[in-house]
């Protein structure tokens, strides 16, 4: 408990936190975050409709507009869509399906991607030329295609579109902590370690790993924002999340049908949820970048 | 108003960082006749390529000449504006930096790189330029320079890039040349071939070096008057032979004690104990007075200002070494 | 020289092959097509000839055997929805997307590197932070949205631009190009625009990247140590060196106009070889999506192998190895 504070009170001291405060960017980020996260976990119970409670749900109410343009309802602040789901109830059920893929996304490729730059970075050899031409290899082709072709072989599905996101995402983490593993093993504490006769995986995780967690944390912040694009662009497309539980995209795909008719309320206000998030992912991701980038002398 | 080329008085270049303010240049003053070969000598940290980038008004935020004066040829050179100081950058003074591998443009040929300082300061046209890019290739000792001139920096080897970097300082038939640690990053082999081919240059044009480089070794060789710093100030100034042969501060005893020297027989090569001080944190009193073996609690409390010890000879010791 | 180019031509071969194996493997488990092919009162006899006369019941590795001998003779199987060969289905459509792509790439260059050398030349003026956010906005703009949002405000709205479509043609060398009708480029706006967004972001953010990289650069300061001007440093000595990142990730960039290409081509019912795709996938299409998916890799591949050639040409370090 004393370790912990005393760390907090070190953080709070360090050049970074102090950065953090006298960067707008920065704060905004942090604060658009924690606006989603609020969303998540505390949003079903603040809104007053489930909308996939079908019982919940009035079928005269389909197709109202926002509250504040004539023929709209105060009930309704975002508008209706065709089954009379409140678009804002949509909207907060919606990012909680976003989001946590994108999460669990995010932790299954990082671990994946690091334990494979982790061995291939230590190791070296043919296993690490191996690995990192199938790296080379995927990477010339640009992530969209490789998950939507993976999501057209699976078919629809919340697993599914997790194990593609993992296909696809873990190249960039394995490539980012191969790099610094390689960089960390000429240093002498690992020398070291190894003369003191410590078996090769301990020195990995107990030495190398801990070292390699700045630039993995600065990629995973950023690759969270990228999964929810993809998953979003995916379910678009409707080849991503099931129709029964409605991501973001999801969302975007079922108001699209309608646009043409002038009802644009049902698409433009989930795919500016999806922006604003995104946005403030990349606002933090980008200043921990910067700040934790030991070549910016 | 003496006809001295250069003359600083009281040059102060602070930083201004998230830390702190670093005092990297704390009142340096001295001065510097036409064709005379000035060395400045300390540990890295010092501030002495400070005070070349300073002369050059190249010093980068977060830092900033705070106040003195850099007296050339009659302007004050602190006080210039930046389109001022482009005229006299690369024609009146121009710079030899610590590494060649990076101070050329991977992308550019040597002639395009050597040429451009042509074109900024003289209205030569291109058969003329192109002359005088060969001419000054022989000068530094690159054989075969008509076929080199197409060649680009990776294909040179470091001490040729280099002398590439030398002709162009002397392109423009400079009043003085700044050289930072001009051959640290050389083969050893390399270093002394350079620093005698700076040395004849500069005396058969009359052209004044101001030669920065912690290694008091090479100063013995090549410079008619010393400086030392230490923590941003000088601590002791004189002319060679003052500074080799009859130093008088602590510290430059200390910097000539750890120069090895194959054909006397020394013992041990004496060492300067302890530590740089943390700029940030300087002691009260003499900056150098942890380290110095001659320290008294005068030195600690005091911090001793430069005091002529005999004509051209100053030392900032409040009891300087008797030899 | 020629060393090299046999390395990577034998390179290219064997990452198509893997293409191949793994497109060939993943699309045989979307389920039986047979049941596409035959009228929905077929009998189970008619369906299991029908299934023969696919080939479907074969092993798994014959069935790969015979695509890839079908491949190399330039059968690249027929759709099952159209009942064309699908490699016509796809090059009918390519001048479509193909243009799409190069106006999105045009515009994206010609707007991301003058902001981004000016974003990275004089970083902290209030008018390049301003140009940052916007970048990082641009990166986090879902690419489907934009064109939502697009059609809402222009076409439903204002009436200003055709919501889908591609506009009338010219043929020129014997392909169909639109822009070079009055039609043809008010069609081709919206699309254009919202393709090239996310690339204009990322050129842009790279070339800052890359100028304030460059800035901090020994030659720099050695440049204006022989009084170069801001302006000549800036041009003549960054610029170039800049650039090299930006001709790095050219060809990724490329890679992934042509992937969100399918969305935007999607939404704006752009007839290109991306729209066919989805529909492909919808409609379980699939020889189109095997020969759509060969053939964008066989695009990918010879992309990032003229990039690594004009990589030698910028930069006079690399050499062919």
């Amino acid at each position: 408990m004393l370790l912990f504070s005393k760390k907090s009170e070190a953080f709070l001291e360090s050049e970074l936190f102090h950065n953090f405060r006298g960067s707008y960017s920065a704060i905004s980020g942090a604060g658009i975050i924690a606006f989603f996260v609020f969303i998540v976990v505390l949003g079903p119970s603040l809104v007053w409709q489930n909308p996939y409670d079908i019982a919940s749900l009035e079928l005269l109410d389909a197709y109202k507009p926002p509250f504040w343009i004539p023929g709209g309802d105060v009930h309704y602040i975002l508008g209706t869509d065709g089954q009379g789901r409140d678009v804002l109830a949509s909207i907060v059920y919606g990012t909680r399906i976003s989001l946590l893929i994108s999460l669990a996304a995010m932790v299954c490729s990082s671990v994946i991607g690091a334990a494979l730059g982790l061995i291939s970075g230590y190791y070296g050899g043919r296993l690490d030329g191996f690995i990192m031409r199938v790296a080379d290899v995927q990477l010339s082709f640009p992530s969209l295609l490789i998950a939507l072709f993976l999501m057209s072989a699976f078919g629809n599905g919340l697993g599914k579109v997790l194990i593609s996101l993992t296909c696809v995402g873990w190249v960039i983490y394995a490539r980012t902590v191969r790099g610094s593993t390689l960089s960390e093993k000429q240093k002498e504490y690992v020398q070291a370690a190894q003369a003191a006769g410590l078996p090769n995986h301990k020195i990995i995780v107990r030495h190398i790993l801990p070292n390699v967690m700045t630039p993995l944390i600065v990629v995973a912040t950023i690759q969270i924002g990228t999964f929810i694009l993809i998953e979003a662009s995916l379910s678009f497309l409707g080849v991503g999340v099931p129709i029964t539980q409605p991501s973001l995209g999801l969302l975007v795909k079922n108001g699209f049908d309608v646009l043409l008719s002038g009802l644009w309320w049902t698409s433009v206000f989930p795919g500016a949820f999806i922006m604003l998030l995104v946005f403030g992912i990349n606002l933090l991701g980008d200043f921990l970048r910067d700040e934790l980038n030991p070549r910016l002398r | 108003m003496s006809d001295r080329l250069l003359d600083i008085r009281g040059l102060q270049t602070y930083f201004h960082t998230f830390g702190g303010v670093i005092k990297a240049v704390d009142g340096v003053d001295f001065t510097l006749d036409h064709g005379e070969i000035l060395g400045v000598v300390g540990e890295s940290g010092c501030g002495k390529s400070v005070v070349g980038f300073s002369i050059m008004g190249l010093v980068d935020e977060p830092g900033r000449i705070e106040a003195g004066e850099i007296r050339f040829n009659g302007k004050n050179l602190a006080r210039c504006d930046e389109r001022q100081m482009r005229k006299i950058r690369g024609k009146d003074i121009t710079m030899v930096f610590q590494d060649p591998m990076t101070s050329l443009n991977p992308l550019y040929t040597i002639q395009a790189q050597m040429e451009e300082v042509m074109k900024l300061h003289s209205d030569m046209n291109a058969e003329q330029r192109r002359a005088r890019c060969l001419e000054l290739l022989r000068e530094v000792g690159i054989s075969q320079a008509e076929s080199r001139l197409n060649n680009y920096p990776h294909q040179f080897s470091g001490g040729m890039r280099q002398r590439v970097i030398i002709a162009i300082a002397l392109a423009s038939y400079p009043r003085l040349i700044i050289a930072d640690e001009p051959t640290t990053a050389l083969d050893v082999t390399i270093q002394s071939q350079i620093l005698k081919l700076m040395k004849r240059l500069v005396k058969d044009h009359g052209t004044a070096m101001i030669l920065i480089t912690h290694d008091l070794a090479v100063v013995a060789e090549m410079t008619d008057k010393i400086v030392v710093m230490y923590c941003g100030r000088i601590v002791e100034k004189g002319s060679r032979d003052h500074i080799i042969h009859n130093c008088r501060h602590p510290y430059t005893l200390g910097l000539l004690g750890s120069i090895p020297r194959l054909a006397a027989r020394q013992a041990r090569l004496t060492q300067i104990p302890g530590m740089v001080p943390n700029i940030l944190d300087l002691p009260k009193g003499c900056a150098f007075a942890p380290r110095c073996t001659y320290a008294q609690d005068r030195c600690r409390d005091e911090r001793p200002e430069l005091a002529k010890l005999e004509s051209g000879h100053h030392a900032a010791c409040h009891f300087p070494v008797m030899r | 020289m020629i060393s090299y180019l046999i390395k990577r031509i034998f390179q290219m071969v064997a990452v198509l092959w893997i293409v191949s194996i793994i497109v060939f493997t993943m699309m045989s488990f979307t389920g039986d097509p047979t049941y596409m092919m035959v009228p929905l009162d077929a009998t189970q006899e008619e369906i299991a000839h029908a299934r023969a006369l696919l080939g479907l019941d074969k092993p798994y590795v014959v069935q790969y055997g015979i695509f890839l001998k079908n491949m190399l003779h330039g059968d690249l199987g027929r759709s099952f929805v159209f009942r064309q060969p699908a490699f016509g289905l796809i090059m009918e459509r390519v001048p479509a997307t193909v243009e799409m792509v190069m106006v999105s790439m045009i515009l994206a260059l010609v707007l991301a590197i003058p902001l981004g050398v000016f974003a990275g030349a004089y970083p902290r003026m209030k008018t390049s932070r301003a140009i940052m956010a916007g970048s990082l906005l641009g990166i986090s703009l879902p690419n489907f949205w934009l064109g939502i949002m697009l059609i809402f405000v222009l076409a439903v709205q204002f009436h200003l631009l055709p919501s889908s479509g591609r506009g009338d043609t010219v043929s020129l060398a014997g392909v169909n190009l639109s822009v070079f009708t009055r039609d043809g480029l008010l069609h081709i706006i919206m699309p254009a625009v919202t393709l090239c967004f996310a690339t204009l972001a990322m050129l842009l953010r790279i070339t800052r990247a890359g100028m304030m990289e460059v800035m901090k650069q020994d030659y720099i300061k050695f440049a204006r140590a022989k009084g170069a001007t801001f302006h000549n440093v800036l041009f003549k000595h960054a610029l170039k060196n800049a650039l090299i990142p930006v001709v790095t990730i050219f060809g990724l960039q490329l890679g992934d106009l042509i992937a969100f290409a399918t969305i935007t081509e999607y939404i704006f019912a752009w007839p290109g070889m991306g729209k066919l795709l989805i529909d492909s996938i919808y409609m379980g299409d699939r020889p189109v999506i095997v020969v759509y998916l060969m053939f964008v890799a066989f695009l990918f591949v010879l992309i990032n192998f003229v990039v690594d050639i004009i990589y030698t040409f910028i930069d006079p370090r690399i050499t062919l190895r």
